[in-house]
């Protein structure tokens, strides 16, 4: 009884190296019977990712950062945004990490359309059912709070490591925010504005594409800037397995002490993150310009 | 003078609803038979958990009229309308529209029905605020899939007859509460609608725009005849506006008639509370409290006159009495005392009115 109390009743040691080597063995088996097949799913956002990146690496600088400007302005319609992103990009190629910034930058960007592209659609899938919110809320809970390294082995286990494990992971981290913002969007829509569209007979799909998702824009906007930053946020860890890109030298960096390299590199993820933020949090505002006037509707 | 108090020759009606009932809760078919049974709001809610919403409603709408729905807030009315258009479904009961079984169309026989025959302004206008006025009055039309450049050219007519030109091109947010709630009615109106479902659409406004869009709303109606069914907590407005006026309380239709009939015979207490501050004087018209057999001397005044200004009319030809004209033929005779009588308020009323019916 006493012995109850103070020791606390834990399987045996062989019990639980068999359960450890029960779940291994299971997942390596399934490794090896559908690991190719999975990698071969995600061969088209590999060659994606790498014609992207391609892409960025083929432009000569100066057009790319002409067109990172013109995105800017079209986005923010700001100067010094602008003017700042010129800057940025300019300090960071002279600082010499020109390249391993469009490496980042093709992930990052690949990474957020996926999000994007599959987090929406989720997201209002959410908001039409209570059940599926039920489901996919504590889902995306382990998602934002599971440590990356842990879900980092399995994914190496099943694709090895590169560009397809390391968007994965990326992707993983930084879909939670789109889906719940698009779903707390959708569920915040006035309901007098969606009676309307149902007095007037509206469908489901033009109340949805007319009403739901141009209200819920604001929010949709907010879920997209977080994608966006924790995508930029799993840079280094993305590296570990392969992503490369600006999160390679700081892995070096941490492993030889090289301080100044280690702040270059951060400092250029900071500073990409910083003018995406601005830019998109700006875009996301000039869509809302409709609510400017004071009579709230 | 039965005849007088209702105008015209009985109309034909357009929406009908038969032993309406409604009620809110987990189970709620299985409490009708309770509810028609006898059981009451507040024991309904106390042993039995359900809300009762609307307590067999029986209602014929008039067609080309004015209905006005009028009660307190809690009283049903809001609940009431949306059985029309089926924004609530009846826990029992019906709802004919033109011969039509409203609840026994099927999803897409009732989003024709809304995008065709009823339309609705709402209360807190419920406009898109993302899209422009001229946008947003399209917006029926375009639901129906009319080209967005057909649809806004048609609408634009009602933009300009809720005399809104001028700011097409302006967003919800950016025009005053009575601008946005005469884009609702453009709206509304745009689908040409024979049916028009007017939630408290003028009771966000303060009372000045509030008159100006009863008055908008009326010059319409003259020229449109749609059959209106106005929803109000506000008896001045339902005195002003309806040709017909039905008094709902805790779900339970009180009382039913012309805005005349209501005021000199309420039902109950309920209706003579809601009453007591009317001025009456400018609201019962002479043919109402004339006497239609006695004949007597004086100036001529016609039947839909109110008693203040015929009472104006008398004094100044310095007479006690006057003769009650309709389309040109007398119709009987009307004396000062009993118009003084008419006017005097609810608690008196009871016995001094009787005379007159």
């Amino acid at each position: 009884m006493e012995q109850l109390l103070t020791e606390f009743p834990e399987l045996s040691r062989g019990a639980l190296r068999d359960l450890r080597r029960y779940i291994d063995g299971n997942f390596k088996d399934f490794t090896r019977e559908y690991g190719e097949l999975i990698e071969t799913m995600f061969d088209p956002l590999k060659w994606f990712l790498l014609w992207v990146q391609s892409v960025l690496l083929a432009t000569p600088w100066p057009i790319v950062i002409i067109v990172l400007c013109g995105l800017a302005w079209l986005a923010s319609r700001n100067w010094k945004l602008v003017v700042g992103t010129a800057a940025a990009f300019l300090l960071i190629g002279w600082l010499g990490m020109w390249e391993d910034t469009m490496v980042t930058l093709a992930m990052v960007s690949v990474a957020t359309l996926i999000c994007i592209g599959l987090g929406i659609p989720f997201g209002i899938l959410m908001a039409r059912s209570d059940r599926l919110q039920a489901i996919i809320t504590p889902i995306l809970d382990v998602m934002q709070t599971i440590p990356s390294f842990v879900y980092l082995i399995p994914v190496v286990m099943l694709l090895g490591i590169g560009k397809a494990p390391a968007l994965l992971a990326v992707c993983i981290y930084a879909i939670p925010p789109i889906v719940r913002l698009t779903n707390l969007g959708i569920r915040l829509v006035d309901r007098e504005v969606l009676e309307a569209a149902d007095s007037f007979g509206a469908s489901y799909r033009q109340k949805l594409f007319n009403v739901q998702v141009p209200l819920a824009l604001p929010n949709i906007f907010a879920g997209v800037n977080q994608t966006i930053m924790m995508a930029l946020s799993m840079v280094v860890v993305a590296a570990l397995i392969g992503g490369s890109g600006l999160g390679t030298p700081v892995l070096r960096a941490v492993n030889n002490q090289y301080l100044a390299l280690g702040l270059f590199n951060g400092m250029a993820i900071v500073a990409i993150a910083i003018i995406f933020d601005r830019v998109s949090q700006a875009y996301g505002k000039r869509l809302q310009k409709h609510r400017e006037g004071g009579h709230g509707v | 003078m039965v005849s007088d108090l209702q105008k015209k020759k009985p109309a034909k009606t357009k929406v009908e609803i038969k032993n309406l009932y409604k009620i809110f809760g987990p189970n709620p078919k299985a409490q009708v038979e309770k509810v028609k049974g006898g059981v009451g709001k507040p024991e309904l809610l106390a042993e039995h958990g359900h809300v009762l919403g609307l307590n067999n409603i029986n209602i014929k709408m008039p067609e080309r009229a004015v209905q006005v729905i009028m009660g307190l807030s809690g009283s049903g009315k809001s609940t009431l309308i949306r059985h029309i258009n089926r924004l609530i479904e009846p826990t029992a009961g019906e709802v004919i529209i033109d011969g039509e079984d409203v609840l026994s169309m099927g999803p897409n026989e009732l989003r024709d029905f809304r995008r065709k025959k009823a339309s609705m302004v709402f209360q807190k206008f419920a406009l898109l605020p993302h899209r422009l006025v001229k946008e947003n009055a399209a917006y029926g039309l375009t639901i129906q899939g009319i080209a967005e450049k057909e649809a806004e050219e048609r609408a634009q007519k009602w933009i300009n007859r809720v005399g809104l030109a001028g700011f097409e091109n302006h967003y919800p947010a950016q025009l005053s509460g009575g601008m946005q709630q005469r884009v609702g009615l453009a709206r509304a109106l745009a689908t040409d609608a024979e049916i028009l479902l007017m939630d408290e659409a003028f009771s966000a406004l303060d009372p000045l725009i509030r008159t100006d869009m009863q008055n908008v709303m009326l010059d319409l109606q003259e020229e449109l005849h749609k059959t209106i069914i106005f929803i109000t907590h506000d008896l001045d407005e339902a005195l002003r506006i309806g040709d017909n006026i039905a008094i709902l309380r805790d779900g339970v239709m009180v009382q039913q008639g012309s805005p005349q009939e209501i005021v000199l015979k309420p039902a109950d207490d309920y209706v003579s509370d809601f009453i007591k501050d009317i001025n009456r004087g400018r609201v019962l018209m002479v043919g109402s409290v004339m006497d239609g057999e006695k004949k007597v001397p004086g100036p001529t005044v016609p039947s839909d006159m109110a008693i203040e200004d015929a009472l104006q009319v008398m004094t100044s030809a310095q007479s006690q009495s006057a003769v009650v004209e309709k389309g040109g033929k007398p119709v009987g005779s009307i004396t000062i005392e009993d118009m003084i009588a008419a006017i005097a308020r609810t608690e008196g009323k009871t016995e001094g009115s009787s005379a007159y019916t």
